[in-house]
């Protein structure tokens, strides 16, 4: 089973900036894009085992959506979760949706 | 809508510009272009090629069914025969009457032929037009020997030409020297002994009386000085005449020496009528050479449009030659006729090389000169004429010859602004081939192709290898000068896109000049610069985005996910008063304390939701943002000086605190690090550092480029005995000449390795004012000073910008992930060993 949680206003989120959020004992990076869209992956930086990829840079590389770890810059993929520095690395990604200007994830744990 | 009727009388390689510069912006005009000689406009630069194979095809200059393309009537081997300016009608040899609305006259010039009796003679020449070529060569099949009369630029071309057809070549010159506008009687003798070694006999300051019959040959010159001359074929190369008969006589204001007087949009004194190319004359000066022509097409192009902004202000008449296999270059005022001017000779006769340099009486600036024999640096020094760049301290290194093929100093393309013109004939500067370059062009021919650089004259054709060989080399081997795959400029060019172009959103910026949405690398690169250029509080939302994470939260991030919070401590000084303040807050919030290598305190482990806390009670404390997480000044070291020390000779505790209030806060290409010592035993180490200061009897000594860190570099030693307001001017155009032109996360150190000139080149600019940059420099860091504001006093007054600070966006519990344990009395973060295993699990 599968519910959707809402955790924050779009309005929480500055355009192409990260926040985390709390679902669970899940931290949840959750980005908002400036074209208005939104991704989410795991907020666990596996390189420098803090809690912080909410807080990096977001951009694109080569076309594909990324954050930069924000401790030694390693690419995410926001799509993917996938480590573009490291094929065989990579980082939760998680169901996000907007449902008016609500931001909802959803729990599939 | 019925169109407007535009005329166009010639369509020589200026009337041919302006057609294409005109149907590429507006199909608003309905165009009859009469055009006198019998093929369409041609390369008339390169007309000598015609005598080494090249057919009247191959010259051709119009792009194919470029007339029926764009709907325009060509009136081939028609000239127009009177203009009625009242009634706007032009009345040609074919047609009675063509009306206009507005009139161009891209006439362009004839060829000079003096007023000796015996010219109208049979096989007599003049040098213009392939017709010209086509009867010379005709003529020179049943003839042996040629004269030229006139030893100028075209008649040199024509002297060539005549020995190609294998004819017994003379030139007769009336002036003391061949080439005599561009040349010295210097470059002039060499030119001369270069020309005759090819067999080519030179008659100087000889005035043509008459022509006669010859008794050998058809023809006699009889010269003013009672020698003669026989020949069988005469080309008259004696200079040109503006075209401007119909003007004349349509009422329009002509020069005393003939060419229509145009404005600076191209208009004759009627407005509606327009003159562009050889035939137009602009503040008494007409322009025998190509790219002030097609400069002049553009602009009227762009006036007949609407568009009134460019204007044509006068054009550079630098000319590069291979006459006869001899290189021969005039670069601006090469006579030297500015008042002061001086001038650097150097002369090779074995080699059969002369050069000359024409400095500016203060020796800060090229002014011209003169080359023969040798063309190699002509765009080097077409450059440093053309932009104010500074001359190295010995600008005699631009002309010797340099041994063991080591670079001359102060030359390249790298130090040359993006806004350098490269090809003068077409316009093209070194941004737009840059641009080209970044944008695939990745050949000489497809560079050409794209930009029109070195498709006229080719004069600027090394130039434009070298750029194309520097992009690519920076591509290749060293990338690091574009600054990501979002922008193909490097941090300075970026640097002056952004300042030109007054772009104050990253949206702007990349819409403009990049792609893509940008990365961890451009985002704080463009951040930095919009600071260093409009000083807007770094965290406005449309800024914050842009922000690496330290600025981002205002500290600096630690391995474990919190920050260490550096307050500023101007100097190193501080009361026993907010010692107890740092020490209160640190016990509060349970942060480890350390002195930093810096003369000040880091206080680490705060969690991101308590920075705003700690901070608010530091600001109320007096405390300021140290800086210690930005590009930026981070401290200016003090050693105690003259108040307390016996040796000290001036107060470096002040002088250091000055310092870091004036600069603090402003956004550089990588930290910056200052220190200030009270006498030569140099307690402050500021020869470690990026502005270093030492005081002396009668006042300081100023050092820059110094580094710690990962190589270290000692500072080199700009100034000596400045009073206070000159080593604060100084440093305000030290620091903002970096900021300028610093790579992305350069030091200074680094950065003056990366100069060309070195730390001379620096002392000049800085010292020397040889860009004439000093004031701009000063006002800018003027302008940062004057816009200073302590980003933590403004950030906790902003809720928008404290509701940033949360670990999580829903819930106010700690990072569980977050664990210190206590080590010599007080906290760490803990190594994954020491962590509780479930802290471990939950993040997997
Ligand atoms: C805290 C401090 C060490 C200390 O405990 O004393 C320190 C700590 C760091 N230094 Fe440093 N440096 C500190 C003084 C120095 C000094 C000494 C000085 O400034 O007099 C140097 C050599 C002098 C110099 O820079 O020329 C120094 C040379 C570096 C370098 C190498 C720079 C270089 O050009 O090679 C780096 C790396 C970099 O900046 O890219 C660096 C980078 C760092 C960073 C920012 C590394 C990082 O990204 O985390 C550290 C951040 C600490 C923090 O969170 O506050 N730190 N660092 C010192 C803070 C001084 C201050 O009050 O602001
Ligand atoms: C041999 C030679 C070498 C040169 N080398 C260089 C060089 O190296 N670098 C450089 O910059 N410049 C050089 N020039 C000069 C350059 O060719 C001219 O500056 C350029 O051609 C001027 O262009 P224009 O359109 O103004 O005039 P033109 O090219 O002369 O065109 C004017 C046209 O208008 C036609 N015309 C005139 N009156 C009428 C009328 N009433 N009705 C119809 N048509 C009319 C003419 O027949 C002609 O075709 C050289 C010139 C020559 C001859
Ligand atoms: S070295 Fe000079 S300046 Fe430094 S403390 Fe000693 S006396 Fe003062
Ligand atoms: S300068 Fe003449 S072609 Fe470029």
């Amino acid at each position: 089973m599968s519910d959707w949680i809402p955790v924050c206003s779009l309005e929480d989120i500055v355009p192409d900036t990260g926040v985390c959020a709390l679902v669970g004992e899940q931290q949840i990076a959750i980005f908002r894009l400036n074209d208005g869209s939104i991704y989410a992956i795991g907020n666990h930086d596996p390189y420098s085992q803090a809690n912080v990829l909410s807080r990096g840079i977001v951009g694109d590389l080569k076309g594909e959506l990324v954050v930069a770890s924000p401790v030694y810059k390693q690419h995410f993929s926001l799509v993917s979760g996938k480590c573009l520095e490291d094929p065989a690395v990579s980082v939760p990604v998680y169901a996000v949706r907007l449902d008016g200007d609500s931001v909802l994830v959803q729990r599939a744990f | 809508m019925e169109k407007k009727k535009l005329v166009i009388v010639g369509n020589g390689m200026v009337g041919q510009r302006f057609l294409e510069q005109l149907v590429a912006r507006s199909d608003e005009y309905e165009i009859t272009t009469f055009c006198e000689e019998p093929r369409p406009a041609y390369d008339r630069v390169q007309l000598t090629s015609f005598f080494s194979g090249k057919s009247a095809a191959d010259l051709n200059v119009v792009p194919e069914r470029f007339f029926q393309q764009h709907a325009m009537t060509l009136r081939l081997n028609d000239s127009v025969q009177s203009i009625e300016a009242t009634r706007k009608v032009v009345r040609s040899a074919r047609y009675r009457e063509v009306p206009y609305d507005k009139l161009v006259f891209a006439t362009g010039s004839y060829p000079f032929v003096p007023p000796v009796s015996g010219r109208d003679r049979r096989d007599c020449f003049v040098y213009r037009t392939i017709e010209d070529l086509e009867v010379i060569t005709a003529t020179a099949a049943r003839a042996k020997v040629g004269v030229v009369i006139g030893g100028g630029l075209l008649g040199l071309e024509a002297a060539k030409a005549l020995q190609n057809l294998a004819l017994e070549t003379h030139i007769v010159e009336f002036a003391s020297r061949l080439m005599a506008v561009q040349l010295d009687d210097c470059a002039g003798r060499l030119l001369r002994r270069k020309i005759e070694a090819l067999g080519v006999k030179i008659h100087l300051q000889k005035a043509t009386k008459e022509i006669i019959d010859g008794a050998a040959r058809r023809h006699k010159l009889i010269f003013a000085d009672g020698t003669s001359l026989e020949t069988d074929l005469i080309v008259f190369s004696a200079g040109i005449r503006p075209r401007d008969e119909l003007a004349r006589a349509a009422g329009l204001v002509v020069g005393e020496r003939g060419g229509i007087q145009i404005n600076s949009h191209c208009q004759t004194t009627n407005p509606d009528i327009y003159a562009v190319g050889e035939c137009a004359l602009w503040e008494g000066r007409i322009f025998g050479l190509v790219a002030p022509g097609y400069q002049m097409a553009e602009v009227a192009a762009r006036h007949l449009v609407g568009d009134t902004n460019v204007q044509f202000l006068g054009a550079d008449m630098s000319t590069k030659l291979k006459l006869m296999g001899v290189d021969v270059c005039s670069i601006g005022d090469a006579h030297g006729a500015t008042p002061d001017a001086l001038n650097y000779v150097f002369t090779d006769e074995v080699a059969g090389v002369y050069k000359k340099l024409v400095v500016s009486g203060d020796r800060r600036h090229m002014l011209g000169a003169i080359l023969v024999g040798d063309a190699a640096d002509y765009g080097t020094l077409l450059q440093m004429a053309l932009n104010p760049l500074p001359l190295p301290e010995h600008p005699e290194d631009l002309i010797l010859p340099v041994r063991d093929g080591s670079a001359r100093k102060g030359m390249g393309v790298d130090m040359l602004p993006a806004s350098a013109l490269i090809c003068s004939c077409n316009n093209v500067s070194k941004g737009v081939l840059c641009e080209a370059v970044a944008a695939g062009c990745t050949s000489l021919l497809a560079l050409k192709n794209e930009t029109r650089a070195s498709t006229s004259c080719g004069g600027c054709g090394p130039m434009v290898r070298q750029i194309l060989d520097g992009e690519l080399r920076k591509r290749g081997v060293e990338v690091k000068n574009h600054l990501c795959e979002h922008f193909p400029y490097s941090r300075q060019e970026l640097f002056h896109l952004i300042r030109v172009g007054s772009l104050k959103t990253f949206d702007a910026v990349i819409t403009k000049h990049g792609q893509g949405r940008g990365c961890d690398i451009c985002k704080p690169a463009v951040a930095s610069i919009f600071a260093s250029c409009w000083n807007e509080m770094i965290l406005k939302p449309r800024h914050a985005p842009l922000q690496d994470t330290n600025d981002y939260y205002l500290a600096n991030l630690q391995k474990n996910g919190t920050y260490s919070i550096v307050p500023r401590v101007p100097g190193g000084e501080i009361t026993p008063e907010k010692l107890l303040v740092l020490g209160n807050v640190a016990k509060k919030y349970g942060l480890y304390t350390k002195i930093t290598g810096a003369q000040r305190i880091d206080l680490f482990g705060a969690r991101v939701e308590q920075l705003p806390l700690i901070w608010q009670e530091l600001v109320a404390a007096g405390f300021e943002s140290g800086h210690a997480y930005g590009k930026a000044l981070r401290t200016v070291k003090s050693c105690v000086g003259s108040a307390w020390c016996r040796f000290g000779v001036q107060d470096s505790v002040q002088m250091a605190i000055n310092i870091e209030n004036r600069y603090r806060g402003i956004r550089s290409p990588h930290k910056l690090k200052m220190a200030v010592s009270g006498c030569t035993r140099e307690c402050a180490e500021a020869q470690g550092k990026d502005v270093g200061i030492i005081a002396t009897e009668n006042g300081w000594n100023l050092y820059v480029c110094g580094n710690g860190g990962i190589k270290p570099r000692h500072a080199d030693l700009l100034a000596v005995d400045l009073d206070d307001k000159t080593l604060i001017q100084y440093i305000d155009r030290f620091l903002m000449f970096y900021i300028r032109t610093g790579d992305r996360l350069q030091r200074t150190s680094t950065w003056l390795d990366s100069l060309e000139g070195g730390m001379d080149y620096v002392r000049q600019v800085v010292c020397d004012d040889a860009l004439g940059l000093a004031d701009e420099l000063e006002a800018d860091m003027q302008k940062l000073v004057d816009s200073y504001e302590c980003e933590w006093k403004k950030a906790i007054n902003d809720p928008q910008i404290m509701k940033r600070f949360r670990h999580f966006v829903n819930s106010d519990v700690p990072d569980k992930n977050v664990v210190f344990v206590s080590e010599r009395g007080q906290i760490r973060p803990a190594r994954a060993d020491e962590r509780e295993p479930e802290a471990e699990a939950e993040t997997v």
